[in-house]
Order: structure tokens, then C-alpha cells, then sequence
């Protein structure tokens, strides 16, 4: 016998009530704890895939779509630039870098991207086998495709037109897979990188030749000034921090091209998300504290069917104070058990929603990581069993042991 | 063992009680007789600890009840006395051996399983460690009391009421069990009531009559 298992046996005493107590907390804890995890994982996956792009510029349209497509590879283009407009892009003086990206291909629901070796290096991605990508229809595959698509160097597959898995298939090209990424956590992870030009070349579109022509800074072996030619969009590093200001509004002037900064543009996500996890976390604040108040009633109703208990414990010797303890520890128990419980039930919804939802993998949201804030929310969930356990406790602690064990 | 002297006690709004003087040796067992309402529970439980007393002197084991602090009244409580109520105020929630080992657990005693075990043989409750309050018989449950108040060995077992709601021969049962049980365990048996029944099995150390 201990204060802890006396509390305990009390608990046991009155199962169904315990039991409602506690799912009621943990429900609100699980709430939380998904919030938590989801948000953390989320700016951290914005937060490390948009690092190093200042500027997307790509076809007049949503700029929020651009950002999703070009950056996290989520939504569809808005449509392609021309080649020969995007090189003079490039050459803007307040440009550090310009990355071009030649979308709209994709193998089993994985998207190929057309690209420069230096969209691998803005990730700081390395190679876990073979190498990079060189020659027209060489692949190099990341980590998780790679994994999923079971592709290995020398694997050999046919790109199909479109961003989903049932686009009509470019039979006459195919792709040879001569490199596999390490995993980097970000979106590379998920895409299969190859040159520009097999894009076109998947297209139909040939890839041209530079002998005794001025090459194109954004496609290495290509002739530059090639109107007929197009790419996706422009990944675009600043020079300099006067840019911020200038270039959006230099790029928007130009009829039919559009640029997007994706801090802006993710931060206006984040705020449109932010409104509906600030309902769900107000609907779980509201089961918390229903669970607390519940809490109190039952502790406090307790006490007064407890009386002769509580006397009694006092006439073998038990001062106010433990009995004061014991209440509390009371409260506590349920909030501990309520909130790890919740803590659990948290991460096995988010388990449970990664192995059902296809393509969730692609989120890149994980159920099996720990954020401080979860042990925030167990503080609390432990403080506010204390503060509904204090009025009952202070009753226990009033008792009477003559008045009650006299029987008047 | 216990000394009353002097001592008398007032309820707010009620008339003062005074108790005669009286004093039963260490090993004696004494009945506090007297009629409803003429103090016996005010008594023992100003013995007990239970109540602070407000006037003259009362003294257990040489030590004057009225120089103990809060904290010294619930530990010498917890050790040197048992109490046996006429409910028998066992914890519902807890099992038979939970409910005795509270007694050394709350006076801060080792608890010990066996000292439990061997008490519920000596009072014919074998095999009822395990069991809940709720499943025992009302006689069953009155000897379970009787073991938590035997259990940290006090000094002085006390009483009040134990038989009022027995009859006959459950109340000559019960009293011979606190009886021979305190014998046995060397404490000093007191008992508060107004059942003259009892006055042929004990000496009685004080009558107690209601005033006004
Ligand atoms: N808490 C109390 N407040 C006021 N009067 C009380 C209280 N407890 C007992 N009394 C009065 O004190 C007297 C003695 O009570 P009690 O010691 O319980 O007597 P007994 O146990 O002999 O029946 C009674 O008149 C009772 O009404
Ligand atoms: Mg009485």
C-alpha cells in the first residue's frame, strides 16, 4: 500500500467512470498531439524544400500554383515559358542563379523532372550509387522512388505523359536509370531527375545541337535563343537583397510570365491552413477542459461518499496532508493515463493515415517522432489534474474526524 | 494506562459535559457506560485523539494527550490506538489485506502480509485476504475491523458501540472476541456504550449521565 496505489484502487473502484474520464482527455490530447506533429512536419518540409529558392517565374496563372508545382511538386503547372524569354530572365543582372525545370512527364505516379545538376545541388543531395545524370534519357533517381518504384542502376523504363499514374505512355523513349540519390528529406526524395532536352526528346521535340552556335545558359547543349523550345519555370536566387523588390515586379511586367516567392506564398498557405487547425485545436482545448471539469465533479463528489474513508484513514494515523496528497495523486493518475493514452492514440491515427492513404508517403509526415511540445502537453494535462483535484483535496484535507466518526 | 482527570468539554452552543475522574490500569479492560447523549463518544474520542480537549487532563501511556502537536497527535493516534466503530468503516475500494495493511501504512509502520494473514486466522477469516468488502458478511466485516485495529499492536483498543446493533448472542460473540483478542495482543480494551448487556462481561470504569 502506497499513496500512489491507493489512488489507484479508488480509480479502479469506479471503472466506467474512470474510463470515460480518460478517453475524454485523450481524445483532446490526441487532437493536439496530430496537430503537433502535423504542423512541425509540415514547416519543416516547406521550410527545407523551398531553402535556396528566392523566385519561381513561370506561365501567367495561380501563384500559389506555381509554388506548389515548382517547388513541392504537388499541383500542376501553370503552363511553360519560352525558352528564349527565360534565358533573357536569366540574365538579369539582380539574378544570381536560374534553375530551369521541364515538368509534365512522370513514371507509376512519380514525377520526372527536367532540370540542371545544380537543382540536386540546391539540396545538397548526394549519390548513394551509380552517378549523375549526362546524356539525353539518363535518370537519376531519389531515394524514396527509387525504393518504391524498385529501380536500380540499369533499370530501363518508359516516362508517360502527364503528372498521374494512367498518362499515355511515351513508347518510343526510353529512360535508363544511372544514378540513385541518398535520402535528402526533402522533395528530391520523391522525383526522378534527368536533362532538359529528354523532355522534349520524350515530346518529340529534337534536341538540337551547338556546333558553331552560342550554347544556352539554362540548357547546357543547347542552342541558345530558341523560341521554339520551352521549360516549366525558373527556380531564381537573388543577387542581391534590393531584388526582393525589383524582380517580381521587372518579371509581372512582361505579358505573359509571372513570378511567386514562395515565403510569401507558403506563409498565405500556412494562414489558410492555420484557420482550420485553429478550429480543430479549439474543439480540442473544449474536450480538455470538459475532461478537467469532469474531473473535479467526480473527485469532488467523491469526497463526500469518501468521508467515513477519509475519517477512518485519519484514526490509523494519517495526517491532512496525505490525505491531500492522495487526492491529488488521484487527479493525476487520470491525467497521466488520459494524456499518454491521447500522446498514443496521436500517433496512431498519424500511423494509421500514413499506411492507408496512398501517396502520403509522398507528405513525407511521419508517426514516429517526438516533438518537445508533446511533453508540454503532458505537462499540462498533469497540471490541470492537479488544479481539478485542489478544491477535492482541500476537502479531504478539512475533515472532521470527530464530527464524521462521532455519526451525528 | 489512561488517566482522566479534571476534564470537561463544551460544544459550541451546548452545555458543558463533565466527565468524572477515572483510571484504568495497564492490561484492564473498562466500560464507559452511560445513556444517549451523555458524552461517552465526546470521552473516547478525546482519549483517542480524535477531538482536542479543552479542559483538564487526559493522559495515555503517562503521556498528557494535550502537549501533542497536530503532526505528534495523528502519529501517537496511529500507533498506539485501534478503533472499533458499530459501522465497521472498512474501505470499499480496497480488498481485505488493503484494509489492514492501511492501518501500518498510515502510521507509518513496515507493512507486513503476514502479520495480516495470521491476524485474519486468528479471527476465523482465512482465505478472505483476497476478497472484496462488499462480499463479506456483516459479522465477517465487523472482524475485519477488529483485525485493523489489532494490527500496528496498540496499546489501547477503542471501542464505541461495538454491539448496539447486535443481538444476544452476536453481542456476547463480539465482545469476548475484543476481549480475548486484546488480552492476547496485551492492549488495554475501552469501551464507550450504552448497552447494559455488557456490564456482566466487563468491569465498568465510569457511568456517565446526560446532563440537563
Ligand atoms: N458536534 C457537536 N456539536 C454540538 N453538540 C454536540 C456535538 N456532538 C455531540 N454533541 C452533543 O454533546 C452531547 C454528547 O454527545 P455524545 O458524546 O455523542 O454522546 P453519546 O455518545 O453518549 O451519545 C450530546 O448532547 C450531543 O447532542
Ligand atoms: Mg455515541
Amino acid at each position: 500500500m502506497s499513496l500512489i496505489t491507493l489512488a489507484w484502487s479508488y480509480l479502479k473502484a469506479r471503472p466506467l467512470t474512470t474510463a470515460l474520464n480518460v478517453l475524454l482527455l485523450a481524445l483532446g490530447v490526441s487532437v493536439i498531439t496530430v496537430l503537433i506533429l502535423f504542423t512541425n512536419q509540415l514547416e519543416e518540409k516547406v521550410t527545407a524544400n523551398s531553402k535556396g529558392v528566392d523566385l519561381v517565374v513561370g506561365a501567367k496563372g495561380s501563384p500559389m500554383q506555381l509554388i506548389l508545382c515548382s517547388v513541392f511538386h504537388v499541383d500542376f503547372p501553370t503552363g511553360n515559358i519560352n525558352l528564349k524569354e527565360a534565358e533573357r530572365i536569366s540574365r538579369h543582372p539582380m539574378v544570381k542563379k536560374a534553375i530551369p525545370l521541364a515538368l509534365g512527364d512522370s513514371y507509376m505516379g512519380f514525377r520526372i523532372v527536367g532540370t540542371r545538376r545544380d537543382y540536386a545541388t540546391l539540396y545538397n543531395a548526394e549519390l548513394a550509387e551509380g552517378a549523375w545524370w549526362d546524356n539525353h534519357l539518363e535518370v537519376t533517381v531519389g531515394a524514396t522512388a527509387a525504393q518504391q518504384l524498385k529501380l536500380k542502376v540499369g533499370s530501363e523504363l518508359v516516362s508517360a505523359h502527364g503528372l498521374t499514374e494512367n498518362g499515355d505512355e511515351h513508347e518510343a523513349h526510353h529512360y535508363k536509370v544511372v544514378g540513385i540519390l541518398k535520402p535528402s528529406h526533402t522533395v528530391l526524395d520523391q522525383l526522378l531527375l534527368t536533362n532538359v532536352q529528354s523532355i522534349w526528346l520524350a515530346h518529340d521535340l529534337a534536341a538540337g545541337d551547338t556546333t558553331g552556335v552560342i550554347a544556352s545558359t539554362l540548357v547546357p547543349g543547347h542552342p541558345a535563343g530558341d523560341s521554339t523550345r520551352e521549360v516549366t519555370s525558373l527556380l531564381i536566387q537573388y543577387r542581391n537583397p534590393l531584388a526582393v523588390i525589383q524582380l517580381p515586379r521587372f518579371i509581372n511586367g512582361q505579358s505573359n510570365l509571372q513570378a511567386a516567392a514562395p515565403a510569401y506564398e507558403t506563409a498565405r498557405l500556412f494562414s489558410i491552413l492555420g484557420v482550420g487547425m485553429d478550429v480543430l485545436r479549439a474543439f480540442a482545448i473544449v474536450l480538455i477542459l470538459i475532461s478537467g471539469l469532469s474531473i473535479f465533479i467526480v473527485l469532488y463528489n467523491s469526497m463526500k461518499e469518501r468521508r467515513y474513508d477519509l475519517a477512518i484513514m485519519r484514526s490509523m494515523g494519517a495526517s491532512r496532508t496525505k490525505l491531500f496528497v492522495a487526492v491529488i495523486l488521484e487527479g493525476t493518475w487520470l491525467t497521466a493515463l488520459g494524456s499518454l493514452f491521447g500522446l498514443m492514440l496521436g500517433h496512431g491515427v498519424l500511423y494509421a493515415f500514413t499506411l492507408a492513404v496512398t501517396g502520403s508517403a509522398a507528405t513525407g509526415v511521419q508517426a514516429g517522432v517526438y516533438y518537445a511540445a508533446e511533453t508540454w502537453l503532458l505537462g499540462g494535462s498533469l497540471a490541470l489534474g492537479i488544479l481539478c483535484s485542489l478544491l477535492p483535496a482541500l476537502e479531504a484535507y478539512r475533515t472532521d474526524i470527530h464530527e464524521v466518526l462521532a455519526g451525528n | 494506562m489512561i488517566r482522566v482527570s479534571q476534564t470537561s468539554y463544551q460544544y459550541p452552543g451546548g452545555t458543558r459535559i463533565a466527565f468524572p475522574d477515572f483510571h484504568i490500569p495497564r492490561g484492564n479492560h473498562g466500560l464507559l457506560l452511560g445513556n444517549s447523549g451523555s458524552g461517552k463518544t465526546t470521552l473516547i474520542h478525546l482519549i483517542g485523539g480524535l477531538l482536542r480537549g479543552q479542559q483538564g487532563k487526559v493522559e495515555v501511556g503517562g503521556v498528557d494527550m494535550a502537549s501533542l502537536t497536530e503532526q505528534g497527535l495523528d502519529q501517537y493516534r496511529g500507533r498506539h490506538f485501534g478503533f472499533v466503530f458499530q459501522k465497521n468503516h472498512l474501505i470499499q475500494a480496497l480488498t481485505v489485506e488493503q484494509n489492514l495493511l492501511a492501518a501500518p501504512f498510515f502510521a507509518g509502520l513496515p507493512q507486513n502480509s503476514e502479520n495480516a494473514e495470521a491476524l485474519l486466522q486468528e479471527l476465523g477469516l482465512e482465505g478472505k485476504r483476497q476478497a472484496r468488502i462488499r462480499e463479506l458478511s456483516h459479522g465477517q466485516a465487523q472482524r475485519v475491523a477488529i483485525a485493523r485495529a489489532l494490527i500496528n499492536k496498540p496499546t489501547v483498543i477503542l471501542a464505541d458501540e461495538p454491539t448496539s446493533a447486535l443481538d444476544d448472542k452476536n453481542c456476547d460473540k463480539v465482545i469476548r472476541l475484543l476481549m480475548e483478542a486484546s488480552t492476547n495482543h496485551g492492549a488495554t480494551l475501552v469501551v464507550a456504550t450504552h448497552d447494559q448487556r455488557l456490564k456482566s462481561v466487563m468491569p465498568v470504569s465510569v457511568e456517565l449521565v446526560a446532563s440537563g
